[in-house]
């Protein structure tokens, strides 16, 4: 506010010409919608962890039953029940293959004379828990991504259409959703499980037969909201085929929410299959799924907790590492999405 | 006149995880009782955020006021505490923001929406206070307030939400009224009316308005006084005539260039290249050099200082340095400098 | 709103009809006979079990009878596991332990899960914040027969707080498998309330309330929490549907003589009517509590209530 200059340097008040290059620079790099999400994906710490957690998990569950010495399904009588044992990590008191045995802390290896180490221990049978958690994990993932792929397959497809072509085809094809999605998924699912035969297949069906109307139901939405909007109507009236509305405008929209949607069936399968296995429903002896596995482990909870708590890890850490992923996909791709 | 709130080189920054966003740098202006200024600018300049720091608004964890006072009543609100605040927010300093349609509470009546800063600020009990609170409606022109009180604020049009709005904000007679742009999202006709109400309001109960707004159209309208912010800082402040016939600053001469005029032959609207200036890392000399076309080479190295052109009008331009060399302002300010009185343009009697 | 219940009614009796049909269809193609000792039994031995449970007549007219029995609330008689007893008294029976301990979890889960999620969105980014994100993580993911039976085993034989199974203790051996019940709707609640909060608070009718005058306080809960809880209704289906999965593994882990333990049993002893009787059970409870939950949803939210009825 002063009034009073001071002495400015000669040339101060030379003209500069306007750089209008400079004035409409934009000063931040322009980024794709991708490399913004995954941007904000590698910022959220959870996310990262459990997809690291994840890799190993997945890793582990090929190269585990491999790196053991024992096959999941041998049977050694005499090492049943062994609890886990695993070098270095015993000398911490843990995993040193102690055990009570009548009320008494003891050295269940040295007492049975086993040479060798049973890292997760052993069940009932003498087999090797190391090898069955693996192998199992191995199958409970092989029937989440199956069944997770199939219901994106016809979630997307049943609901493209829908939502694509709208009108008479989507009443119909909604009221025929509104029904099935009325349907309690528990009761359908051991409803089929019951008709079928026992096994992989079986449960795969199961949890796919009504399991896509959520996918179906979110892809639709998506692809109503977007049908709409002008950059459509504007490839439209340039004279754009339906097929190439679909795969190049409105499906790189939809992305999103389909892997979003995806990453919250796979742990939502591995849950269902878990909890058939958990009531009986599930794999039959002898193979094994991680379901299949808490539920041997549970009817000897009292004895050999350590049967139970293998598989219960394993299972809950994929659980929860899906679900981290999910949500940090879903901040990084639609921040605004809540359903 | 009486001075009833002084904001006094005022500045502030937002913590972001990018860095320091210096929003406000360096602010000054008074308030004068009964008078209305206007605050313009493009978005990003600065003007909601300077009134939100008024009304302490701002979120305390990433905002933070770096220097500056804000006198309102003899006490300095930079310092007073978020208690302290409570008491003065609704009853001597009130707001009215831009969008109505989602300013207020959707599961609240608006009776109890309107009854509430009177509860909490005058001693009244709740029959009095739904009293007043028909009269408020009234006032702002609802018809039938008695029936209107129980409703929901998604019955209503959205005019008619910005008078319950008005209404809310000058529920206990506030000395100083804040309006954040109260008639951008509002349909034209609707527009003049609000402007129409909040003037005669304003004569009613004797309050001082700080109405910020992008629109000049606007300004010219309701103001007495006109402050025009850029990238943080007042780049012109004056009295409503000196702003609009005899602007000295570049990006006033731009803005007035810019707005749409209904006398203009030729149609072509003009706009300010560029883009406004990142506070990240706030330009060392003039913020607008950058989009300017009569930059000199000191505006790139020093902030200018204020310079005065009146009593009551002010503009931080180095073209104003008696060193500077005369520059020529687009065709279009010179057009209206030759109406004022005082302007170097000055042809004689303007009306 | 009428209209709308009306035809929310129609499409729930379409799919419950859809549901006892074809649960009834599916209990005929089941591999093996609905008779557990079917093959000690001599023909005329069968013939006469077979005529007792009218399984002798043509297959459309056991199905007007079952059909018809529907409607009237019959549910068919027990076979194998309960020797002629009606299927619909044996449900019945066991209805209430069930109903307590899904109750019970149901209130504590919301309670607990809306108290955690409000604490942790007003105090964001603190350690309590982080402490309650956690816990509704580990409430999603964590599967309640893994979270049953650790429950069981640390409170129940490890520190002997609880009883370990069975009913017999009254509202103490109804502590474990209510918290069991209770981790996924107290992690639902807890992300979707503080999810709703953090958005409430940061609405432009809250800065509005903050401009009269209103204190934290009377923000939070005046003005914040009813907005935000209104949503939490459109996830209660979900939380229903997850109890009563939930329980078929929670009441076989502590023995409890519920519906769901009674279901997991009627599996493995091919009970055929129960199986079927149970199922329509479960959907009727589920079909009617969504029902229940849009009309509550449209009830309590002023913009749904007063617009008639969404579409």
């Amino acid at each position: 506010m002063t009034q009073n200059y001071e002495k400015l340097p000669q040339d101060a008040f030379t003209r500069i010409p306007r750089d209008t290059q400079e004035a409409e620079k934009i000063s931040k790099p322009s980024v794709s919608f991708w490399q913004d999400a995954w941007r904000s994906l590698k910022k959220n710490k959870g996310a990262i962890i459990s997809l690291i957690l994840f890799g190993l998990i997945l890793i582990m569950s090929f190269v585990g039953p491999m790196i053991s010495p024992y096959e999941p399904n041998d049977q050694t009588i005499t090492h049943a029940n062994l609890p886990p044992k695993m070098p270095i990590i015993e000398n911490l008191g843990i995993m040193d293959g102690v055990g009570t045995l009548g009320g008494r802390e003891v050295d269940l290896y040295e007492m049975k004379n086993v040479e060798q180490n049973y890292w997760f221990g052993t069940d009932g049978l003498g087999r090797d828990m190391f090898s069955r958690v693996w192998k199992g994990t191995q199958v409970s993932l092989f029937i989440a991504f199956v069944a997770a792929a199939i219901d994106m397959l016809i979630g997307v497809i049943y609901g493209g259409i829908s939502g694509y072509f709208g009108g008479r085809i989507d009443d119909v094809m909604q009221r025929i959703v509104e029904i099935l999605t009325g349907i309690p998924n528990l009761v359908v699912v051991i409803l089929f499980i019951l008709i079928m035969d026992p096994g992989i297949l079986a449960i795969i069906i199961a949890l796919t037969i009504t399991g896509w109307t959520g996918m179906s139901r979110v892809v639709r939405g998506q692809v109503l909201k977007y049908k709409s909007q002008e950059f459509v109507l504007a490839a439209r009236t340039l004279g754009a085929s339906d097929s190439r509305i679909i795969w190049k405008h409105l499906m790189p929209n939809v992305l999103g929410v389909i892997i979003i949607n995806t990453m919250f069936t796979i742990p939502g399968a591995i849950f269902f299959e878990a909890f058939l296995s958990f009531i009986g429903l599930g794999l039959q002896a002898p193979d094994a799924s991680l379901g299949t596995l808490i539920n041997d482990g549970y009817k000897l909870i009292q004895y050999q907790p350590h049967i139970l708590l293998f598989p219960a890890v394993v299972l809950s850490l994929i659980m929860i590492a899906f679900n981290l992923i999910g949500d940090g996909l879903r901040d990084a791709l639609d921040p605004k999405m809540k359903d | 006149m009486e001075k009833i709130l002084q904001v006094k080189d005022l500045e502030l920054s937002f913590h972001t995880y990018g860095g320091e966003v210096k929003a406000i740098r360096g602010v000054n202006f008074d308030l004068y009782k009964g008078e209305t200024l206007a605050i313009v600018g493009e978005s990003g300049s600065g003007k909601s955020v300077t009134t939100k720091s008024i009304m302490r608004l701002l979120p305390e964890e990433s905002a933070e006021f770096k220097n500056g006072e804000i006198l309102f009543g003899g006490r300095d609100l930079t310092k007073l505490s978020d208690k302290e605040m409570q008491k003065i927010r609704g009853k001597d300093i009130s707001m009215i923001f831009q969008d109505p349609m989602t300013s207020l509470n959707p599961t609240m009546p608006v009776g109890r929406q309107i009854t509430e800063p009177i509860l909490k600020h005058q001693n009244i009990n709740k029959d009095e206070a739904k009293k007043l609170a028909i009269d408020l409606l009234r006032l702002v022109g609802m018809p039938k307030p008695e029936l209107r009180m129980k409703q929901y604020p998604h019955q209503f049009s959205g005019g008619q939400r910005q008078r319950i709005v008005i209404a809310i904000a000058l529920a206990c007679n506030p000395q100083i009224l804040i309006a954040d742009e109260p008639t951008t999202a509002l349909d034209v006709t609707i527009q003049a009316q609000i402007l129409e109400l909040m003037k005669d309001l304003q004569k009613k109960i004797d309050t001082s308005i700080i109405f910020i707004t992008h629109d000049l159209g606007v300004v010219a309208n309701v103001a007495d006084r006109v402050a025009v912010m850029y990238g943080g800082k007042i780049v012109e402040i004056g009295t409503v005539d000196e702003i609009f016939y005899n602007p000295q600053h570049p990006y006033t001469w731009g803005l007035l260039s810019s707005m749409p005029s209904m006398d203009a032959e030729d149609a072509k609207l003009y706009a300010i290249p560029g883009t406004p200036p990142d506070l990240l890392n706030p330009p060392k000399g003039d913020a607008f050099a950058l989009r300017s076309e009569y930059a000199m080479k000191i505006d790139m190295e020093q902030p200018p200082p204020f310079f005065k052109v009146s009593d009551t009008h002010m503009a931080a331009t180095w073209l104003l340095h008696p060193e500077a060399p005369a520059v020529e302002p687009p065709e279009m300010v010179i057009e209206r400098m030759k109406k004022f009185p005082g302007s170097r343009y000055y042809e004689g009697s303007a009306n | 709103m009428a209209r709308y219940i009306g035809k929310r009614l129609i499409y729930m009796f379409i799919t419950l009809a859809l549901i006892a049909t074809f649960t009834f269809f599916l209990m005929k193609i089941l591999p093996g006979s609905p008779i557990a000792s079917a093959d000690k039994l001599s023909p005329e031995q069968r013939a006469v079990v077979e005529a007792r449970y009218g399984l002798d007549q043509p297959l459309p007219v056991q199905y007007f009878d079952y059909m018809f029995g529907l409607l009237k609330g019959d549910l068919g008689i027990s076979i194998n596991q309960f020797k002629g007893a009606n299927v619909t008294d044996v449900i019945l029976s066991r209805m209430g332990p069930s109903a307590q301990i899904g109750f019970q979890g149901m209130l504590l889960g919301t309670v607990l899960g809306i108290l955690f999620g409000m604490v942790a969105a007003l105090r964001q980014n603190t350690w309590v914040d982080y402490g309650s994100t956690i816990v509704a993580i580990i409430g999603i993911s964590i599967p309640s027969f893994v979270f049953a039976s650790m429950l069981q085993y640390w409170f129940g034989l490890k520190w002997d707080l609880f009883p370990v199974a069975l009913w017999k203790d009254g509202f103490m051996s109804s502590v474990l498998p209510s918290i069991a019940l209770a981790m996924f709707p107290l992690a639902t609640a807890a992300r979707f309330i503080r999810t709703e909060m953090i958005e409430v608070l940061g609405s432009d009718y809250i800065t509005l309330a903050k401009a009269k005058g209103a204190s934290g306080s009377e923000i939070a809960f005046k003005h914040a929490f009813r907005n935000a809880l209104i949503p939490l209704i459109t996830v209660l289906g979900p939380m229903a549907v997850s109890i009563l999965t939930g329980s078929l593994v929670v009441e076989q882990i502590f023995a409890i003589p519920g519906i769901g333990e009674q279901f997991v049993k009627s599996i493995m002893v091919n009970d055929f009517s129960i199986i079927m009787g149970t199922t329509i059970f479960f959907s009727v409870f589920l079909i009617v509590v969504i029902l229940i939950v849009d009309i509550l949803y449209g009830v309590i939210d002023p913009r749904i209530r007063l617009s008639g009825g969404k579409n």
